[in-house]
């Protein structure tokens, strides 16, 4: 134990709530199942949770000892390379590989005739192939692999595959994807047009709420797309062995998901499929479905029989992308007098490149959670996603919230403006409430958003200072609440969300095997805490085995925000029962009821006299000569939470956290350069398990949310990505970040483990708003895009005044010219 | 038979121990490292020059290893990540990363690790300003670098503490 003092404990209860002795451990583990209940949770006792402290796996990231994918060498491997598309839309009329294959070192190529089956990562549009049948539908769509002996072969050979190719129009924005003389990148005989999805919904009474609003306010925003660009590209090796089994290594979130994909492509028995997932080099929902780099090692390790890896290279990575969609939003919001919501209109349009990704999702999303901050009586959603020829868009850490988002809360502001409001006091009041049901039927449980309002704005005196610091100079408030974990799961099921396994090992070791994906957001220290937590050992004691679907229960993965909440409380499950056992042989020696059984310190003991102990290790051998192997398992399934829509899956979640910044900035008035001086953030994650980690996460959404709101962008020419670098996509370095104050804010939620929320996606919503907001307060203008260039303060200012001429006007001296003499 | 050139062999100097390789001589510091000596400890995120993440060091100097040839190394001291411990014992700025939580996903980790030795190794405190500096040549996307400037600033006062005592 870090802290060697015994801290009271929770005790130990038959979860059935009676003494009936159990059998044995497989006939615990079913009765347990029907009714998990929890000791219950004393936050002074904690010996593990909430204290502070290095991640588990931090020592072996410092010494570069794990391998991510892209480091694991096999034997006889071949170098994989994709052929991909120069085209933005275009028909393949001829592909020649004859050259190509005749170069010596080449091992094989293949097309997409090799491998002709649709899929998606959602049920609902399976609409992508490993490599192109027919038509590419954007530059770096998938045409070909290369494996050759060597990478410098393989490149080499990828120019010598002759493709043909018959231009169709490309469809490069949201207007072109409306219009009907244009092309569909997916024929659909019910449309004439590129829409992809619609979205219409409506809830209350609309229309008269507005009727009964003194004002309205309506406004147009644009969010601009941006990308994850995590440190590490993406890459897979595959391996097919002479057992006929195929075993992957990706780089991926969802591990589940590439098995049962890989399954379907590869006409193979999920079985015969091993997908494991090495630690993750950063994913923000990049790395979260199949991949046709994957695929394609896939099908060529098990054509070749030799291993193949492919590593994209950071040009690729743009391609492969799934980042955030562009949306465009008209937003109508009625308030009464005293600023009280009575109707919000929302309507979004989003560009969601060529293929559908999440994107159906994310359509939800942008409507999905407008509820869930503020109060929101009457509300209509209208969301449309459109396909163009671009890299196709899907989920960025804040999935389809982070848009709206921006707009909802600027526009906020104008009308605390309008009405004379003071914005915080404004928002706190609106703020919803802990325990309600949104308009949209939205179960709210936990929620520390007043809490963060004020934690945040009283750390940087943001009363004292809006509308008052000198011009140039600005502070901005936004909150916004998140998802931990999506109440349904992608593809119908009725199975738990989150499987785990834990093995009591007579040596006093535990270990836990969890399906989750460790991508740098600290899953495995979360699951070690939550076990040592429930068995009184120390987290060093607990062995996190991730990410392989040989050996793990299925999770459904790391993105949503939903691990801690759903895989922590299916680890919570699974411990606990392991603890209920050791309670039962330990409390017959000690001659007490299992309800007087603490765990704590490695040590086990009587509540009672806790002279009367024993080690954790005595215990455990204990509890195996009474039970058997020590080994139970644990699940999460969701409740029910979805309404009865349409569309109602989008948007449930056993809790939401929530989250408001303030970021303070001053604006270069004659350059419209921009210096955010510091953003302040507080976050109400339910209960702090680990202080370090939820600092570190709320830090990096900060600084992720940084990025988008001053300097990302994507922008296309000819109907190519003009910046498919990480120098000319700018992110921001140290130089551009300024110190960031995260505020931890605990809500102590009913449902989540030991009342934990999540932190890893939350606070970058609130951060984009809050500059925006700042800098309007700087220049006493509003910038209705991201991101907040330079030359967008320029031209908000000259509007706001009225002139149209920046440069200052250009003079001579007043004095003459001397006489020359 | 392959496209690639002939293989040559190579006579580095890598954590101070010297080691012999046949590559091929086209390739980078980075490749050989990483593919020929079996040291995977430094990463790459673009192999342009872009992101740090591949930052080794050459005579005690951060270089980007996926813009250096390996050929042109043969002469000097280089040093990675795997280099950094003294046996069992953690350098100060792998310590102070680790307790500060400033690895995240740990990937661009060794990039920083090399970067931020190179500055704390040379005598002095450095303002959080010099850190930030430093480092700037460095692409994180999971911390902020806010426990990265953390870490560095710990390591560098601890260095500073150990050295006036001895
Ligand atoms: S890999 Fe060398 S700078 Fe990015
Ligand atoms: S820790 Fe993940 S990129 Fe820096």
């Amino acid at each position: 134990m870090r802290e060697q003092e015994l801290p009271s404990v929770s005790t130990a209860t038959n979860p059935d709530g009676d003494a009936r002795p159990l059998t044995s451990a497989v006939e615990a583990s079913s009765v347990l199942r029907r009714a998990p209940q929890y000791p219950p949770d004393k936050p002074e006792g904690f010996s593990v949770v909430g204290k502070a402290g290095p991640k588990l796996d931090s020592f072996t990231r410092v010494t570069g000892q794990d391998r991510f994918a892209d480091d694991i060498f096999l034997p006889n491997m071949l170098f994989g390379k994709m052929l991909r598309s120069t085209q933005a839309h275009a028909r393949i009329l001829r592909i020649d590989t004859s050259k190509a294959l005749a170069l010596p070192g080449v091992v094989a190529i293949v097309t997409g005739a090799d491998i002709p089956v649709r899929y998606g990562i959602l049920p609902s549009s399976p609409d992508e192939m490993v490599m192109a049948l027919d038509t590419v539908r954007y530059v770096g769509d998938p045409i070909a692999c290369v494996v050759a002996d060597d990478e410098l072969t393989a490149e080499e050979a990828l120019a010598l595959v002759q493709v043909e190719y018959e231009p169709l129009p490309a469809v490069m924005s949201i207007d072109e994807a409306l219009r009907t003389d244009l092309p569909q990148l997916h024929p659909n005989p019910r449309r004439t047009n590129n829409i992809h999805k619609e979205v219409h919904l409506e809830f209350g009474d609309v229309e008269a709420g507005f009727a009964s609003a003194d004002r309205i306010f309506e406004d147009e925003y644009f969010f601009e797309g941006t990308t994850h660009a995590p440190i590490e590209q993406h890459a897979v090796m595959a391996q097919y062995g002479a057992d006929q089994k195929l075993t992957l290594w990706a780089a991926t979130q969802t591990p589940h998901y590439l098995h049962r994909i890989a399954a379907a492509v590869l006409g193979m028995p999920a079985s015969q499929i091993r997908v494991i997932a090495p630690p993750v080099g950063g994913g923000f929902g990049g790395k979260t479905e199949p991949f046709a780099h994957e695929l394609a090692a896939a099908f060529l390790a098990r054509k070749t029989g030799r291993p193949v890896k492919i590593t994209l290279t950071r040009q690729e990575v743009f391609y492969a992308h799934r980042g955030r969609h562009p949306v465009r939003f008209k937003l109508k919001t009625g308030v009464k007098a005293d600023g009280t919501i009575t109707a919000i209109h929302l309507q979004s349009w989003l560009d969601g490149g060529a293929y559908g990704s999440y994107g159906v999702a994310t359509t939800y999303y942008t409507g999905a959670l407008t509820t869930v901050t503020y109060k929101v009586p009457a509300y209509k959603f209208d969301g449309c996603r459109v396909f163009t020829n671009k890299p196709p868009c899907g989920p960025k850490r804040g999935h389809g919230t982070t848009q709206p988002r921006f707009a909802l809360e600027n526009q906020l502001d104008k009308i605390a403006d309008a009405l004379g409001l003071d914005a915080a006091e404004y928002r706190k009041r609106i703020a919803v409430d802990p325990n309600s049901t949104t308009v949209n039927g939205l179960r709210v449980t936990s929620c520390g958003l007043r809490e963060c309002i004020d934690a945040a704005t009283e750390r940087t005196r943001y009363k004292e200072k809006r509308g008052k610091l000198a011009r140039g100079r600005g502070i901005g408030l936004a909150a916004s609440s998140y998802l931990c974990g999506a109440g349904l799961p992608i593809y119908w099921n009725a199975m738990p969300q989150s499987g785990a396994i834990v093995k009591v090992d007579r040596g006093g070791g535990v270990t836990v095997l969890s399906g989750t994906s460790e991508c740098g957001q600290g899953s495995t220290s979360m699951l070690a805490a939550i076990i040592a937590e429930t068995l009184g050992v120390d987290p060093s004691d607990v062995s996190v085995c991730y990410g392989d679907t040989d050996l793990t229960p299925v999770d459904l993965g790391s993105y949503s925000s939903r691990v801690t909440f759903m895989a922590g409380n299916a680890a919570r499950d699974a411990a606990s029962k392991a603890r209920h056992l050791i309670a039962q042989s330990a409390a017959e020696r000690f001659g007490v009821g299992p309800d007087r059984v603490g765990f704590a310190g490695r040590r086990v003991f009587d509540l009672g006299n806790r002279e009367r102990s024993m080690t954790f290790i005595e215990a455990a051998q204990l509890a195996e000569a009474r039970w058997g192997t020590i080994a139970c398992v644990g699940s999460y399934t969701p409740p029910k939470l979805a309404a009865e829509y349409k569309g109602s899956g989008v948007g449930p979640s056993p809790a939401y956290s929530y989250s408001a910044a303030v970021a303070e900035v001053a604006v270069d008035l004659e350059t419209g350069e921009i210096t955010v001086e510091k953003i302040t953030l507080a976050h109400d994650v339910g209960r702090c398990i680990n202080a370090t980690n939820v600092e570190g996460q709320i830090e990096g959404g900060v600084y992720m949310g940084l990025g988008e709101a001053l300097m990302e962008e994507w922008p296309f020419r000819a109907g190519e990505h003009k910046i498919p670098n990480l120098l000319d996509y700018k992110t921001p370095t140290s130089l551009d970040t300024p110190p960031i104050e995260a505020i931890i804010v605990e809500t102590d939620d009913k449902e989540g483990p030991f009342g934990a929320k999540e932190a890893g996606q939350g606070p970058l919503n609130p951060v984009i708003p809050a500059i925006a907001n700042a800098v309007a307060d700087a220049i006493r203008a509003r910038i209705h895009s991201t991101p907040i260039t330079p030359e967008k303060v320029l031209k908000a200012m000259d509007a706001a005044s009225g002139t149209t001429l920046r440069l200052k006007k250009v003079t001579t001296p007043s004095k003459p010219s001397p006489v020359p003499v | 038979m392959t496209v690639a050139p002939e293989k040559i062999l190579l006579r580095l100097h890598v954590n101070g121990s010297a080691v012999q390789c046949a590559a091929h001589p086209n390739k980078t510091l980075l490749e050989v490292l990483r593919e020929d000596l079996n040291l995977t400890g430094t990463k790459h995120g673009c192999e342009m020059g872009h992101c740090g993440a591949c930052t080794v060091l050459v005579d005690d100097e951060p270089v980007l290893s996926c813009l250096a040839l390996a050929i042109e190394a043969q002469e000097h001291e280089i040093r990675t990540v795997e280099g950094l411990a003294d046996g069992p014992k953690l350098h100060p700025v792998q310590q102070a990363f680790a307790e500060c939580g400033a690895a995240q996903c740990g990937y661009c980790t060794p990039g920083f690790l090399m970067t931020a030795a190179a500055l704390v190794e040379r005598p002095g405190v450095p303002t959080n300003a010099v850190i930030r500096d430093a480092i700037s040549g460095n692409l994180c996307r999971c911390t902020g670098y806010e426990k990265i400037i953390e870490a560095i600033a710990l390591a560098a006062r601890r260095m500073e503490e150990a050295a006036t005592h001895a």
